[in-house]
């Protein structure tokens, strides 16, 4: 399965940068687009061994998750949890508009 | 030489062995390290925060314990001082990962192996510099500073872990602590002259280390000496229920081991030098020392083997698709909602969450991270996941299979840690994949979530350090201490003293002769 | 801006709808799935969070047994193939309420496959909504709009977030596509997502309150002309929290679409919101890439193991299921449909079974639930279980009844003293002086008195016709101002008839 090695247009690499909710500027978009360019160039060599036969690891070290009792334990005070927050009002964080929908 | 000066130089060990004798306290140790501080960070920039006055409480804590209590139930390092790489949370000390985006976040709880710290009553220095959010290989990342080797100011200390690595180095601090994603710990550890060791995978709660790529992350200690390094990790150790990838194990007696081998005898053992780890790209230096140290080791006893672990060619480019696909969602929450930088989008665009966050991730990241979290993202993208996130996982089982057949024919393996030298700053800024090449040997003990440590070997014919590395089976990291230590005494031996004897400290020279003992 | 709409009978001719559900229930767990934060509906902002629930950089998510226990439950109930490892994942995206920007659910390796689920239409007949998976996720915080009309998005200056709801789980029951309701697909809707609600609340793993939250659908439908002609582009629409909101939305957009298909449009594949101001559906964004949520297995958590004994043993602790409960009572109770349906469209099959339970006839229990206190609760605008008795009150009526000490009148005026907060039964007896007179003495004096006045009727009785009995036990209650036993009054009669 060796998919087509990726060439990334400046568009796309703002598109990605929307998807990553990072305002790249067209500069940096431009110079991104060289280095990852090459960058994924070289790492689609994965595909070279990467074989139908061979299961994927997502964590190195076979574990079965632990499950925790239902049990309540102290929670950080409203001034903890806030404490680090650019803009707050009345207990809560603040969000400039939120337009739509995700 | 100052009475400070003197103090710093000693282990780790001998620091705690000379607290329990009465022949210092804490607050004096806690001192001493503060006072060099003051002398080397004008040369190194190896610390982003000192938390002087909490450092002074703890000792004070400590050495009140045990004048009433005495040393009954505590670790061996109790009362010994430790700088942390700032990638781990502090309660009341700012924790920034060296990222705008986070400059000023003061976290209100404590990461796992603080907590343990701070149990075994070992005051905290400070924070050490990083590149920013751990990603990069020389410390030139940073946000805030460049962190300067101590061998030569004019290099890099390697990264990410170049402050944690320089602390240690320049005797600012007896131990640290670093993170280790793609060799962190190690290839700063080999720059400078130090030992780094990345325990196993699940060996140290990673709960309150800073997430960059999660499946390959692991905390672990930075030190002077082998025997050090194992009485810390002895401490950091050990299953921890908040993190469900912690391993429900004991530490193994990592500290018995490495006193075992300082005895020098290795016979029955078997290493296994990895035919891939070596050759083209690595410094003839770095060679040089490497096939010394590995004939020490054979004079010791050992049978030396050569494996081939044919997957670990494709390692480095798996990891450049599994960290940065890890990197993008681990570093999604910098958003400017809870913590940390907010940055209001310019004049003329919406004034919304959405272009808000972009804003703020805009001027908050730095160039690497941006890369990186660009590079994931698409790595993970609907069309791409399989042919990128999931073929690199494939290489991860295989690079594992690989380990786990060389294991079959060795008890240790050994590489160079990194195939260079410290190099100049700026030599590869404005190559990444130079930069990421550094990483090459380090790499498949994180894909594999195997223990791996790094020791000096040497000096290179250019007068820098080399390190050399050890790679254990999982959850068998006693395994590596042991020759580690045996390797490390017959150096020394050589060399007279540790190989910071070599170090020449002017930093040190501005000291007060009069010391406070 | 009013959109095109067909009748509904017309739309439904022409088109055959195929609609989907992803409903989301919150379970009442103590504490939230991935910390140990506690849970609780309407606390102060901001304080029942941990570094974890807040997304703190380094916390880490460590799974509620309880959570899962729960989860397998529903999946069981919902006739689904539990798997014995699942994995979370992280779904990804950007918004202000969710504190580490992904949501951790579940993707690839669900805890509960395919299922299906039974529900009863209003003529009794049976509709088999086919399940897909049933998986575990956290939950965001709560957005509050401020600046704008009534806290709706639009116009807002900006929003205040509460982070108190993000992490709690929830499991997201995701059905297949629904295909052949036809014209009852708002029914159907309608009863699954009262099945499931009914099935929660049996199981006791979710407070299933739609006003709270507790219970979120997402409602998709499209419409093709035929079972074998293209599916036409299908709708998304999010969040609707109330029954008749998920009906009318389906009618909403069946009608919709089918004037659109009408005209030549053409449907935009989008997500939409259910205006319950306007009875519409709004538009939102037009989907492009909003689907790419990169999903990739969470690598701070680990596979979740429930093991075959594991599932066997919540198998064993499930309670009977509410369609099959309520066929049971009904037999045991005696109830016609008409009855039994009545008793479980007022939310009574509950305090009827405990009434029983509590000693009274199910014939009196319905009685009373079903009618005065039912009255009283509609008046009062709140559910039965809201009111201020019990169904060991109406036992404690009953048997006083039963025990010939109150008759219907003083029955009725006991249960609205007790209604009105007066106090238990006896208290309430006690306070007025609820009394059947059934002092010999005084009742025989009002029997007498009845006859003596009433010579025709007596002359009637002797004769054997019983017929106006009533007549007689009417003046003697008349007589002792309502408090006298009619069954005690009629047996004074007789024997006052036999002796004469
Ligand atoms: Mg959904
Ligand atoms: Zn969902």
């Amino acid at each position: 399965m060796i998919s087509g090695m990726p060439t990334f247009t400046r568009e796309e690499i703002k598109h990605l940068g929307d998807l990553a909710r990072i305002a790249l500027t067209d500069q940096e978009a431009d110079r991104l687009k060289g280095e990852l360019n090459v960058i994924a160039d070289s790492i689609t060599k994965v595909q070279e061994v990467a074989g139908d036969d061979v299961p994927p690891t997502a964590n190195p070290i076979p574990l079965e998750a632990y499950l925790r009792p239902d049990e309540a334990e102290e929670p950080l005070t409203q001034e903890a949890a806030l404490s680090g927050a650019p803009v707050t009002e009345s207990g809560m964080f603040v969000a400039p508009r939120i337009l739509g929908e995700e | 030489m100052s009475a400070q000066e003197e103090l710093v130089k000693h282990s780790a060990s001998d620091m705690a062995a000379q607290l329990r004798s009465g022949q210092v306290s804490s607050r004096e140790l806690v001192q001493a390290h503060l006072d060099v501080i003051e002398a080397a960070e004008p040369s190194i920039d190896a610390f982003l925060q000192v938390s002087a006055d909490q450092a002074l409480e703890q000792a004070d804590a400590f050495d009140q314990r045990l004048a009433h209590e005495g040393a009954e139930g505590l670790p061996e390092l109790a009362g010994v001082p430790i700088a942390i790489k700032d990638m781990i949370v502090t309660e009341g000390i700012p924790t920034t990962a060296a990222s705008k985006i986070l400059e000023g976040w003061v976290p209100p709880y404590d990461a796992t192996v603080i907590k343990k710290l701070k149990a075994a009553g070992m005051p905290i220095l400070g924070k050490t510099n990083l590149d920013e959010f751990a990603q990069g290989s020389s410390t030139e990342h940073s946000a805030f500073k460049t962190t300067h080797n101590p061998w030569d100011t004019e290099r890099v200390p390697g990264g990410s872990g170049g402050g944690s690595a320089s602390a240690v180095g320049a005797f600012e601090a007896p131990l640290a602590l670093g993170t280790d994603t793609g060799g962190s710990i190690r290839q700063p550890g080999s720059l400078t002259g130090t030992v780094g060791v990345k325990p196993t995978y699940g060996g140290v709660s990673r709960f309150g280390a800073i997430a960059m790529a999660s499946s390959l992350d692991q905390i672990g200690p930075v030190s002077r000496s082998v025997l050090d390094a194992a009485l810390l990790q002895e401490v950091i150790g050990g299953y921890d229920r908040r993190d469900s990838t912690s391993i429900p194990k004991p530490v193994p007696p990592l500290a018995q081991a490495a006193r075992q081998g300082q005895k020098r005898d290795l016979k029955g053992l078997k290493v296994g030098l990895v035919k891939e780890l070596g050759g083209e790209g690595y410094q003839p230096g770095v060679e040089a020392r490497f096939n010394e140290a590995v004939s020490l080791l054979e004079s010791m006893g050992a049978e030396v083997v050569q494996v081939s672990c044919p997957h670990f060619p494709y390692a480095l480019a798996a990891y450049y698709i599994i960290m940065p696909s890890e990197v993008s969602s681990n570093l999604a929450r910098y958003d400017g909602m809870r913590y940390g930088l907010r940055v209001m989008p310019p004049e003329g665009v919406p004034q919304t969450a959405a272009n808000m966050m972009a804003a703020t991730r805009e001027a908050g990241f730095g160039d690497e991270v941006k890369r990186r979290i660009i590079l994931g993202i698409y790595a993970l993208s609907a069309g791409y996941y399989d042919a990128w996130y999931g073929s690199a996982q494939k290489v991860r089982t295989l690079v594992i299979r690989d380990f786990e057949k060389a294991f079959e024919q060795a008890d240790v393996l050994v590489s160079p840690t990194s195939p260079t030298t410290a190099f100049r700053f700026g030599e590869k800024m404005d190559d990444p994949l130079a930069m990421y090449l550094n990483d090459v040997a380090t790499i498949p003990a994180n894909l594999a979530g195997t223990p791996a440590m790094s020791i000096p070997a040497g000096l290179s014919d250019d007068g820098l350090p080399v390190g050399f590395q050890f790679f254990a089976p999982q959850m068998r990291d006693e395994v590596m201490y042991r020759p580690a230590a045996a390797l490390e005494a017959a150096l020394e031996e050589q060399w007279g003293g540790p190989i910071s004897k070599k170090l020449s400290t002017p930093w040190l020279d501005g000291l007060a002769q009069d010391s406070t003992k | 801006m009013a959109e095109k709409l067909m009748k509904y009978a017309d739309a439904v001719a022409k088109y055959d709808p195929v609609f989907g559900l992803e409903v989301h229930v919150e379970l009442c767990t103590n504490t939230k799935l991935f910390c140990p934060a506690h849970i609780e509906f309407g606390g102060e902002p901001n304080t029942q969070l941990t570094p974890v629930s807040l997304g703190l950089p380094g916390s880490l998510p460590v799974v509620n047994k309880t959570a899962i226990d729960y989860a397998v439950k529903l999946g069981l109930a919902l006739h689904c193939k539990v798997n014995e490892w699942s994995q979370f994942a992280r779904k990804n995206y950007f918004y202000p309420d969710m504190p580490r920007d992904y949501q951790i659910s579940q993707y690839d390796k669900p805890l509960n496959g395919e299922g299906y689920l039974d529900v009863e239409l209003d003529d009794g007949s049976i509709f088999r909504v086919p399940i897909e998976r049933a998986h575990v996720e956290d939950d965001a915080g709560k957005n509050t709009h401020v600046g704008g009309a009534d806290g709706r998005i639009e116009g807002a200056d900006h929003s205040l977030v509460d982070y108190n709801r993000a992490g709690v789980p929830l499991v997201e029951i995701v059905t297949k596509p629904i295909e052949g309701a036809g014209a009852r697909t708002p029914e159907v809707a309608g009863a699954y997502v009262r099945a499931i609600r009914d099935i929660v609340r049996a199981l006791g793993i979710s407070h299933a309150r739609m006003e709270q939250g507790n219970m979120r659908a997402d409602v998709n439908v499209s419409l093709h002309a035929g079972p074998d002609a293209p599916l036409g582009t299908r709708s998304e629409t999010k969040n609707v929290n109330t029954f008749k909101g998920i009906e009318k939305t389906l009618t909403y957009e069946i009608r919709r679409q089918a004037a659109l298909l009408e005209s030549g449009g053409e449907v935009l594949q989008e997500t939409r919101h259910w205006d319950e101001s306007t009875q519409t559906t709004a538009g939102g964004r037009v989907k492009t890439d909003a689907n790419d949520y990169r999903y990739f297995p969470d690598p701070d958590l680990v596979m979740v193991h429930v093991t075959k004994d594991h599932i066997e043993e919540l198998k064993a602790q499930m309670p009977e299921m509410p369609r099959e409960r309520r066929a049971r009572l009904k037999k045991e109770w005696d109830f016609t449909d008409r009855q039994m349906q009545d008793a479980v469209n007022a939310d009574a099959v509950d305090l009827i079974e405990d009434t029983v339970k509590a000693g009274a006839t199910a014939a009196g229990a319905r009685k009373w639930w079903l009618g005065e206190i039912s009255r009283e609760a509609n008046t009062r605008g709140v559910s039965l279980q809201e009111l201020p008795i019990s169904a060991q009150d109406v036992a404690d009526v009953e048997q006083l009844i039963a025990d010939g000490k109150l008759n219907d009148k003083l029955a009725k005026q006991t249960v609205s003293g007790v209604l009105a907060g007066e106090g238990k039964p006896a208290e309430v007896v006690k306070k007025h002086g609820y009394q059947v007179v059934s002092d010999d003495g005084a009742l025989d004096a009002a029997v007498d008195q009845a006859l003596k006045d009433n010579p025709d009727i007596v002359a009637k009785l002797k004769g054997g016709n019983m017929k106006p009995m009533g007549a007689i036990i009417g003046a003697v209650m008349r007589a002792t101002k309502g408090q006298a036993d009619a069954k005690a009054v009629s047996k004074i009669v007789m024997e006052r008839i036999a002796k004469s």
